[in-house]
């Protein structure tokens, strides 16, 4: 069952140094808050995973928390580039950065296959491209029924996940709508799970199209309103398109990120 | 008739390609701009279809992400990201895939990935893949829209991050690709087809006011032009001011 707890207390316990860490949200309901405290707590060495790794990946690239990104697509949506991972890729600041990069339907696949407790994923995927050159974990399967050559992708099962939603009830089971990405199998793919909510209610009225994660699929649930900010959560909040466009000069500078990086580091965190 | 800039024309002209009823899979930034153009003007009941999980989006103004609540809101169904790509790209339901591109080559290759030789060592290291090797292999045809520089339209892209027809000559079928790739290309200069036999580009129509010159000053291979080369009818009043509003309401 859920436990319902903080998010710093959430982190500390969930987030070990050298953990495959999954944050996940598709441009709506990043758990960037949760990033924060990842930061402010200091974890290295982890292994980042993301289809979609945006600002929150980049603070903790420039923060130094990682070692190594699993992903599809790298960038600052709607702005443009991601520079502290640029800085990180091309010069190794503050640390190399180890990349194992994919398309979107190779990683869709691959946190599908760790949900359902497979070894890997088959899809029509990356024929003809240059990924399987620079990835080993893309490799050609034949098809033991019509001998048809198809791509396999390994499951991914990070050590821990963390997503951002709407609401959870007090027993901990946690509603999520509007575009709901990969959440739910980056969920059930790992280890171990974080849900940070906007609000804990008494009871969640049902929502068209809505998925409920029920308490027992979950270890934490953190309630942190305006998590996922700059990014936004449907029903709650709008996306701060001027914060990624700040985003841009802010991290394009390695002095003002290490400012912005200090600030963070001493935010009064609301236990 | 008002004065428009490349830009606008490059996005009425790829507005043009799409037709009513087509699904197509669009992808953000300047494909984005010309599917909504063309959903607003002659394709109404143009199905877009976006790589955050949205079935049939009819923002009324640009989205500003991927990821626009927008799309969603508007959406016909919303549905998790790995279904987009499992149960509605792979199997071949749409038709147009739409992209954009920030190096493409002779044969319709694209590359988002990394600029310079070495993938390791990059001297540009781009987003990376997104949805668009799956969209490039599995929507029934692709077409692209791309500023067109010496640095973008290149001979060879330096990494294939979306196979368009590899190095011509049939190579798709070969390696059993379903979809038939690249099929159009609109730059702001003009418009670009495969050879049927060769798939390599060929420069089959001009913008008003573009000389085939201009488009192999901006051309990084030895282009080669259709006999028969037309010229992109102007953006239309009306064109311009769909274009013009979408992009407003965005701000």
């Amino acid at each position: 069952m859920a436990e319902i707890v903080s998010l710093p207390g959430a982190v500390a316990e969930l987030v070990r140094d050298g953990d495959v860490v999954a944050l996940e949200g598709f441009t709506h309901l990043i758990p960037v808050a949760a990033g924060h405290e990842i930061i402010r707590q200091r974890r290295r060495e982890l292994t980042l995973v993301r289809m979609t790794p945006d600002i929150v990946y980049d603070q903790l690239i420039g923060a130094g928390c990682a070692r190594k990104l699993i992903f599809s697509w790298g960038g600052n949506p709607g702005v443009g580039s991601l520079h502290r991972f640029r800085d990180a890729v091309q010069h190794g600041w503050p640390v190399p950065l180890e990349i194992e990069e994919h398309s979107h339907a190779g990683m869709a696949n691959r946190y599908v296959a760790g949900a359902s407790g497979l070894p890997f994923a088959v899809l029509r995927g990356y024929v003809g491209t240059d990924l399987p050159n620079v990835t080993d974990t893309i490799k050609p399967i034949t098809c033991p029924f019509t001998g048809e050559t198809l791509t396999a992708v390994p499951a991914l099962n990070p050590d821990v996940t963390i997503i951002h939603a709407q609401r959870a009830d007090r027993a901990g089971n946690v509603q999520l709508w509007g575009l709901v990405g990969v959440q739910k199998e980056a969920v059930l793919a790992a280890r171990r799970s974080l849900v940070t909510v906007e609000e804990v209610v008494d009871e969640l009225a049902p929502v068209p199209g809505g998925i409920v994660l029920p308490s027992w699929a979950v270890d934490r649930v953190a309630e942190v309103p305006g998590g996922a900010h700059p990014s936004y959560a449907q029903g709650y909040s709008e996306r701060d398109n001027a914060y990624y466009a700040a985003w841009d000069t802010i991290s394009r500078d390695r002095d003002e990120f290490e400012r912005w990086v200090e600030e963070v580091r001493h935010e009064r965190v609301q236990l | 008739m008002s004065e428009y800039s490349s830009d606008e024309m490059m996005s009425v002209a790829a507005a043009r390609a799409l037709s009513g009823g087509q699904r197509c899979f669009v992808g953000i930034g300047l494909p984005s701009t010309a599917a909504n153009v063309a959903r607003r003007t002659h394709a109404p009941d143009l199905v877009l279809i976006y790589e955050s999980g949205t079935l049939g989006s009819k923002p009324d103004r640009l989205p500003a992400s991927i990821g626009d609540g927008i799309l969603a809101e508007t959406a016909d169904a919303v549905i998790s990201v790995p279904e987009v790509f499992n149960y509605w790209l792979q199997p071949g339901r749409i038709d147009v895939g739409f992209l954009g591109a920030a190096q493409l080559d002779k044969f319709g290759n694209i590359n988002t990935t990394v600029i310079g030789d070495d993938y390791a060592d990059p001297k540009v290291r781009l987003p990376g893949a997104g949805g668009a090797p799956e969209i490039a292999a599995n929507c029934h045809e692709v077409y692209v829209v791309v500023r067109q520089t010496r640095r973008s339209f290149v001979d060879k892209v330096d990494f294939v991050t979306s196979f368009g027809h590899g190095t011509g000559h049939g190579e798709r079928q070969r390696l059993g690709l379903r979809g038939a790739g690249p099929t159009l290309v609109i730059t702001d200069l003009g418009v670009f087809r495969p050879d049927p036999d060769s798939h390599e580009l060929v420069l089959t129509g001009v913008h008003p006011g573009v000389t085939v010159e201009q488009v192999r000053e901006a051309t990084g291979w030895e282009l080669t032009v259709a006999d028969e080369l037309s010229t992109t009818p102007a953006p239309t009043s009306d064109e311009l001011a769909v274009l013009r509003a979408l992009k407003e309401a965005s701000q």
